[in-house]
C-alpha cells in the first residue's frame, strides 16, 4: 500500500494524467473545474510539457485535436456549458477515430446555470453531439477514483482511438480525501496512423472525417461500431454494494452514489433489504447485470441529480420488467440521504400492494 | 534531356475537383512548389479547411489533418505543439477563416504560432454555391445577398491582413494575387518567406491570396480574372502588412 497524500478532485485528475503520461493541456477557465487548469499550468511547464490556455473551449477541443492527430497524449477538461462548445470537436474527434481525454466537472444547468454540483449532463455525455459515434464515460465516486479513472480513461481512448471522458461534479472537484498515487505501468500504444510527417518514408497519413460517398462513409461508420461492440463486451465496470438479498436496488453513479449508500446502510438497519449497483462506465452501461437483477429485485431507485437522464438508462437495461423509482433533485442540489430514504421506503410498498 | 518543368512531388498526381478557372489550382502549385524546393514534405503537417478546400487532403502529398470549420489554427497550433520540429501549415477560405473562424484567426496570431496560414480570399462562398462571404464586396450580389451586399444592413467586408497587422503576435502578413503571371511569381515568392519563416521559428506568417471563383461569380474564366483586378485589388491592396523582422532590421 503506497502512502496516500491530501488531495483536491480536480488536482488529483490532473496529478493522475501526468502520470499517465499526459504532457498536453489546453483548457480554459469554467468554475468548478479551474483547480485542474491551474494545476497543470504550474505543472507542465516544469517537465517539458505544453500547457495552453485556449482563447475558448472551442478552439481548446480543437487543439487537442491537433495533438491527437500528431500521435500524443492529451486532454482537456471544462464543466458543462464549455463541454457544450467542446461537443462540436468531439464529434470530430470520433469520426477522426482520435483518442482523446475530456474531463467535465458538471454544474447545474440548462444555460449558464448555475455553479453547484450536477448530473444533468448525463444525456450529453452518453449521447454526444452529431452523427453517430460513441464516448467512453467513467462515473468516479472519489478523489481515489477520479486517479484510476483518469489513468483508466487514456489507455482505452489509445486502445480504441476514442474519446473517453471523466464525468465528475462540483462536489468531486472541489472535495479532498487522501489519495493513494500509486497508478501502476502505463502502457504506451503504436500509433502508425499519426500525422508525424512522412519523413518521405511512408505514404501519407490523413485524419479525417469527410466522405462524400454515402456507402463509404457508412462503411467507416460499421467498422467504428464493430469496435464499440468490442468496447461493450469487454470494458464494462460497475460495483454491486449488499445486493446479494436485495430487494430494491438502487442504480446511482458518482456523489450520489455516496449518498446513497449512506441511505442503505440506515435501511439495512431498519431491515429493508436495499443494494445498490452504481456504474462505473457510463458508457458502455452495465446492461446485463442490471437485467440479471431485475429478476431479482421488486424494484429500482434511480438516484441523480438530473430531471430524469440516468433512469432511461436503467429502464432500457432492466425492459422495463420491474418499477423504476426517481429520486432526484437538480439545479446544483444534492439529495440528501433522508430523500433517498424516502424513495426506499416508497419502493418497500410495493411489494406489499401486490 | 532535362526536366524544365514537372508536377512537383509534394502535389499528388491526382484530379482535382475544382471548377474550370478556379484559381486554387494555382495556389496548390505555389504551395507545394515551396515544399519541395524547402525540402520539408517529409516533416510537413497540412491542415484541411472547410469549404472548396476541404479536398486538399487529397491533393497534398503530406500527412494531412482536417479541421472542423474555422478551427484549422487550433489543431494546427496542436501539431505545432505536438513537435516543433513539424511544419504545419492551414489552407483556408475566407468563410472559413475570417467569418466562422475569426476567433483562431486572430489568436493563434497574437501568441505568435510558428505556422503558416494560406489564405484564400475569392470573396465568396464557393463550396456551398455562392453565398456572401465576410469578404464580399460592397454591393456584390450574391445568393444570400441577392440585392447586392448592402454595408447599412450587413456591414462592411473584413481586411484580413489590415486587422492582423495591429496584432503584436503576428509576424508576417502579406497579400498577394494570382491573377496574371507576375502576380503569381509574387504569391509564390511570399508563401516561400511564410515557410522559411516557420523554419527559421520566426512565428505566425500569413499569406492572403485574392483568388477567383469564375462559377459562383457567374464569370468566364478571363473575365473573373479581369473581375478581381477590377474590384477586387482596389479594396483589397496587394501588399505587405507586416514584416516584424524587416521592420526590426532597419
Amino acid at each position: 500500500m503506497s502512502e496516500k497524500v491530501l488531495m483536491k478532485g480536480n488536482e488529483a485528475i490532473a496529478e493522475a494524467a501526468l502520470m499517465a503520461g499526459c504532457r498536453h493541456y489546453f483548457g480554459y477557465p469554467i468554475t468548478p473545474q479551474t483547480e485542474l487548469t491551474a494545476y497543470m499550468a504550474k505543472r507542465l511547464p516544469k517537465m517539458d510539457g505544453v500547457f495552453l490556455q485556449a482563447e475558448s473551449e472551442i478552439a481548446a477541443i480543437n487543439m487537442v485535436i491537433g495533438v491527437s492527430a500528431a500521435g500524443k497524449r492529451v486532454m482537456t477538461s471544462s464543466s458543462s456549458p464549455g463541454i457544450s462548445l467542446k461537443s462540436e470537436g468531439l464529434s470530430y474527434l470520433a469520426g477522426c477515430d482520435l483518442p482523446a481525454f475530456v474531463v467535465n466537472v458538471q454544474r447545474g444547468g440548462p444555460g449558464l446555470g448555475g455553479i453547484q454540483p450536477s448530473q444533468s449532463d448525463y444525456f450529453q455525455a452518453t449521447r454526444g453531439a452529431h452523427g453517430d459515434y460513441r464516448t467512453i464515460v467513467l462515473a468516479p465516486d472519489s478523489v481515489q477514483e477520479m486517479v484510476s479513472l483518469t489513468v483508466k480513461g487514456f489507455d482505452l481512448a489509445d486502445k480504441y482511438r476514442m474519446t473517453s471522458m471523466l464525468l465528475a461534479d462540483g462536489t468531486l472537484g472541489q472535495m479532498m480525501e487522501p489519495v493513494s498515487l500509486d497508478v501502476g505501468e502505463i502502457t504506451k500504444y503504436d500509433k502508425p496512423w499519426a500525422a508525424t510527417g512522412t519523413k518521405m518514408e511512408r505514404p501519407k497519413n490523413i485524419i479525417n472525417s469527410l466522405s462524400l460517398i454515402p456507402e463509404e462513409l457508412e462503411s467507416w461508420n460499421l467498422t467504428r461500431y464493430e469496435r464499440y461492440k468490442i468496447v461493450e463486451e469487454n470494458e464494462v465496470m460497475y460495483e454491486e454494494y449488499m445486493m446479494d438479498d436485495a430487494e430494491i436496488c438502487i442504480v446511482s453513479f458518482g456523489i450520489t452514489a455516496r449518498v446513497s449508500k449512506n441511505a442503505i446502510n440506515e435501511a439495512r438497519a431498519k431491515g429493508i433489504k436495499v443494494g445498490m449497483i452504481r456504474p462505473i462506465t457510463l458508457w458502455p452501461f452495465p446492461k446485463k447485470v442490471l437485467c440479471e437483477a431485475a429478476d431479482k429485485v421488486k424494484a429500482f431507485i434511480s438516484v441523480e441529480m438530473s430531471m430524469g437522464q440516468l433512469i432511461e438508462d436503467v429502464e432500457l437495461a432492466t425492459r422495463c420488467k420491474k418499477p423504476v423509482l426517481l429520486c432526484n433533485r437538480c439545479g446544483g442540489v444534492i439529495p440528501s440521504p433522508q430523500n433517498v430514504m424516502d424513495s426506499i421506503l416508497e419502493a418497500d410498498k410495493i411489494g406489499g400492494e401486490q | 534531356m532535362n526536366t524544365v518543368f514537372d508536377r512537383p512531388h509534394a502535389l499528388c498526381d491526382v484530379v482535382l475537383h475544382y471548377c474550370p478557372g478556379c484559381t486554387h489550382g494555382i495556389i496548390h502549385r505555389l504551395v507545394a512548389e515551396c515544399l519541395d524546393e524547402l525540402g520539408i514534405e517529409g516533416k510537413a503537417i497540412g491542415i484541411a479547411s472547410v469549404g472548396c478546400s476541404v479536398l486538399t487532403y487529397n491533393y497534398f502529398n503530406c500527412d494531412m489533418i482536417q479541421a472542423a470549420h474555422g478551427r484549422a489554427p487550433a489543431v494546427a497550433t496542436g501539431a505545432k505543439r505536438a513537435d516543433p520540429s513539424n511544419i504545419v501549415f492551414t489552407y483556408q477560405g475566407d468563410g472559413d477563416l475570417a467569418a466562422i473562424g475569426t476567433a483562431e484567426t486572430v489568436h493563434a496570431a497574437a501568441r505568435g504560432e510558428n505556422i503558416t496560414v494560406i489564405f484564400v480570399n475569392n470573396a465568396i462562398y464557393g463550396m456551398t454555391g455562392g453565398q456572401m462571404a465576410p469578404t464580399s464586396l460592397p454591393g456584390q450580389i450574391t445568393q444570400t445577398s441577392p440585392y447586392g451586399r448592402d454595408t447599412k444592413t450587413v456591414g462592411y467586408p473584413v481586411k484580413v491582413c489590415e486587422m492582423l497587422s495591429q496584432v503584436d503576435g503576428a509576424t508576417y502578413l502579406e497579400r498577394v494575387a494570382v491573377n496574371d503571371v507576375k502576380n503569381v511569381k509574387n504569391a509564390k515568392r511570399a508563401i516561400k518567406k511564410a515557410f522559411q519563416n516557420q523554419i527559421d521559428g520566426k512565428g505566425f506568417s500569413l499569406v492572403e491570396v485574392l483568388s477567383t471563383c469564375p462559377t459562383n461569380w457567374g464569370l468566364t474564366p478571363d473575365k473573373a480574372l479581369k473581375w478581381l483586378e477590377d474590384n477586387m485589388m482596389p479594396y483589397y491592396p496587394l501588399g505587405v502588412y507586416k514584416d516584424k523582422y524587416a521592420e526590426e532590421a532597419k
